[in-house]
């Protein structure tokens, strides 16, 4: 045997690189795929079900679908083998709708500058290097003012009631309004549990037990019935904003829970130092403990955002149309009826592609504040 | 104040003594039922160097931590610069801002860079311009010896390293007190000497220190008087060379042949 070891002074040793079966894609593939017999096997079972999957579904999404038909006999037509793959006209006859609700047509340039207006919004507020971020996280919060008057009007602009809303701009409305608001409410609730002050303390604890131990639905429902008979005559207001205010309360009592994990997993040498240093209470929680504590409540925060996102669509039932009640609505129409799939995968993906896009936000600021090496 | 017939107000620094800076008085704390400091009376002067030393539990962390109140006593007085600790917060924030505290476990700002634990407080307490601040706390990075470290985060910094940088965060607030509670009981064994170090540095500046520790030859070096206690009180307190080499109390002896038997 060829005996390669080299022999070197005591305390001379170099670093040596790894042995080639231990790093790399040959390393990554012993470790993941075929580290025991019971993994190959489920390496094998899983590569004969992922080819037995993929290229049917690719054939019936993508190669043989019909994109251009004026109804679902048309689009069945232009297939070899009826109903053998996907009808997206059907999807694209009522995208309009899908988007915008029945939101006046004339009217949807506000809808799509709030998209615009939406995304820097969102990229002020999410990407830290920025240039001239200072400026654009006031613009953030000016944000909902402006689309809130763009999109209802008034001062100017011609008015749209907001029964006339729907589609992924519900979603969005919903959505953001529940997720912008629910965390400065959800800390302030958080806080407020953890307080030495018991009037406090308890009320924090009532508000966060009762909106957390009652379903959405029935929140929704009171929103959109019983709350009327609660308030003074005469000063009923708007559905939308009735609903935007319970999503935005049930989303608070769950982040207020998350954060008070985070909170509780701050050293109580943190709240030491900084109390020994002179900061206020005020100070102490917006420079040393919230940073850390909502650091480490970033994935329950997301999860909880993520859920939210998805709940929007409850709203359906007290009678609003977001994509999932639009897509529904539509398939009642005689024209199209019986292409319930492609209604349902493209709700499925508009959801997916925005939670999914949440989840790698979430993971991007997770690597990005670590400061350990 | 005045000279009460207490043995141990009788000793004083031979420095400049005029200036009591800390007046504690009957002094009593529980921990719920647990009396943990008991009848404590305590003079210390402007510049004085006091190391605390005691078997553990015998109350002497709790005793420099309620000097700027992280914990509340129940009876007696606390006096720190002529501002009485008591549950008003305004009174309170004021001490802790002029009296620096380093802890066993460091407790720095995991989140924040070095030169952003140390420009931290100066910035929200003392209302510092950030420019000036961030001065300030390369200056104090300096005299511990690690400005290179500034733009780093406590987590990539060795113990020894961390404990320095706790140092001089204290110092950017311009302490009229420095309170230290076992500063050197979390360090590997090689990184005590460099913290020691720069206390040593800093008595010789003329600090008032209160140093809770059991490295003995930071005492017989620096300090100008050592105070022992046991369970929650203090039973001797004499000048380093007094303390070990003529103790008067049984349970002096008894402690002070524990620790100097290895």
């Amino acid at each position: 045997m060829a005996e390669v070891t080299r022999t070197y002074k005591v305390g001379q040793h170099p670093d040596l690189p790894p042995p080639r079966s231990e790093v790399g894609v040959i390393g990554w593939v012993k470790y993941n795929l075929l580290s025991t017999p019971f993994n190959v096997i489920m390496t094998l079972l899983a590569l004969w079900f992922l080819w037995s999957i993929i290229p049917p579904l690719f054939e019936w999404a993508v190669l043989d679908s019909v994109w251009t038909a004026e109804s679902r006999k048309a689009c069945w037509a232009k297939m070899e083998v009826p109903e053998g793959a996907a009808c997206w006209a059907f999807i694209k006859d009522r995208i309009g709708l899908y988007i915008y609700g029945f939101y006046p047509a004339e009217l949807r340039w506000r809808v799509n500058l709030s998209f615009v207006l939406l995304v820097l919004a969102i990229v002020s507020v999410l990407y830290e290097n920025m240039p001239g971020r200072k400026f654009g996280l006031w613009y953030a919060v000016a944000f909902p003012f402006i689309t809130g008057w763009l999109l209802v009007g008034g001062l100017g602009l011609t008015h749209v009631e907001t029964d006339q809303f729907g589609g992924i701009m519900l979603t969005f409305i919903i959505g953001i309004t529940g997720i912008s608001f629910s965390l400065p409410i959800g800390i302030l609730l958080a806080l407020g549990r953890r307080s030495t002050l018991p009037v406090i303390r308890i009320l924090c604890v009532l508000i966060i037990e009762f909106i957390r131990g009652v379903p959405l639905i029935a929140l929704l429902f009171i929103a959109s019935t019983m709350l009327n008979y609660f308030l003074p005559p005469g000063t009923a207001f708007d559905l939308l904003l009735r609903v935007l205010i319970m999503v935005t309360l049930f989303q608070s009592a769950y982040i207020a829970e998350v954060i008070r994990g985070g909170l509780q997993g701050i050293p109580n040498g943190q709240y030491e130092a900084a109390d020994s240093l002179g900061l206020t209470y005020a100070k102490s929680h917006l420079l040393i403990i919230l940073p850390q504590a909502l650091k480490i409540s970033i994935p329950g925060i997301v999860n909880t955002f993520i859920g939210l996102f998805k709940d929007t669509t409850l709203v359906l039932i007290i009678g609003m149309l977001d994509p999932l009640g639009v897509g529904r609505a539509s398939l009642a129409d005689a024209v199209w009826a019986g292409l319930a799939r492609e209604v349902y995968i493209f709700v499925a993906i508009f959801f997916f592609i925005c939670c999914f896009g949440m989840s790698r936000y979430s993971l991007w600021l997770e690597k990005r504040l670590s400061t350990e090496n | 104040m005045n000279e009460k017939s207490k043995p141990e107000s009788a000793i004083q620094s031979s420095k400049d003594a005029s200036k009591v800076i800390i007046e504690i008085n009957g002094m009593h704390k529980w921990f719920g039922a647990f009396h943990v400091l008991k009848n404590i009376n305590l003079t210390v002067n402007t510049g004085e160097r006091i190391v605390i030393c005691g078997p553990s539990g015998s109350g002497k962390s709790t005793l420099i931590r309620c000097i700027n109140r992280l914990e509340e006593h129940q009876e007696g007085t606390i006096v720190v610069d002529d501002v009485e600790l008591t549950g008003d917060l305004k009174n309170i924030e004021i001490i802790r801002s002029d009296v620096g505290i380093v802890f066993q476990q460091f407790n720095l700002f995991p989140h924040l860079t070095v030169l952003e634990n140390c420009s931290l407080a100066p910035i929200w307490v003392r209302n510092m311009a950030k420019g000036e601040a961030e001065e300030l706390a390369l200056k104090y990075l300096e005299r511990v010896q690690i400005p290179e470290q500034a733009k780093k985060y406590p987590g990539q910094l060795s113990g020894g390293q961390q404990q320095r940088v706790a140092i001089a965060r204290s110092l950017c607030m311009n302490p009229k007190i420095m309170l230290f509670d076992e500063p050197t009981s979390a360090l590997d064994p090689e990184m005590i000497k460099e913290v020691l170090d720069v206390m040593v540095e800093l008595a010789e500046t003329g600090m008032t220190m209160l140093v809770v520790t059991h490295e003995m030859g930071f005492a017989t070096a620096v300090a100008d008087r050592v105070i022992f206690m046991d369970e929650g009180e203090i039973i001797e307190q004499k000048p380093p060379n007094e303390f070990f080499h003529n103790p008067e109390h049984d349970r002096t002896k008894l402690f002070l042949s524990q620790i100097l038997a290895h």
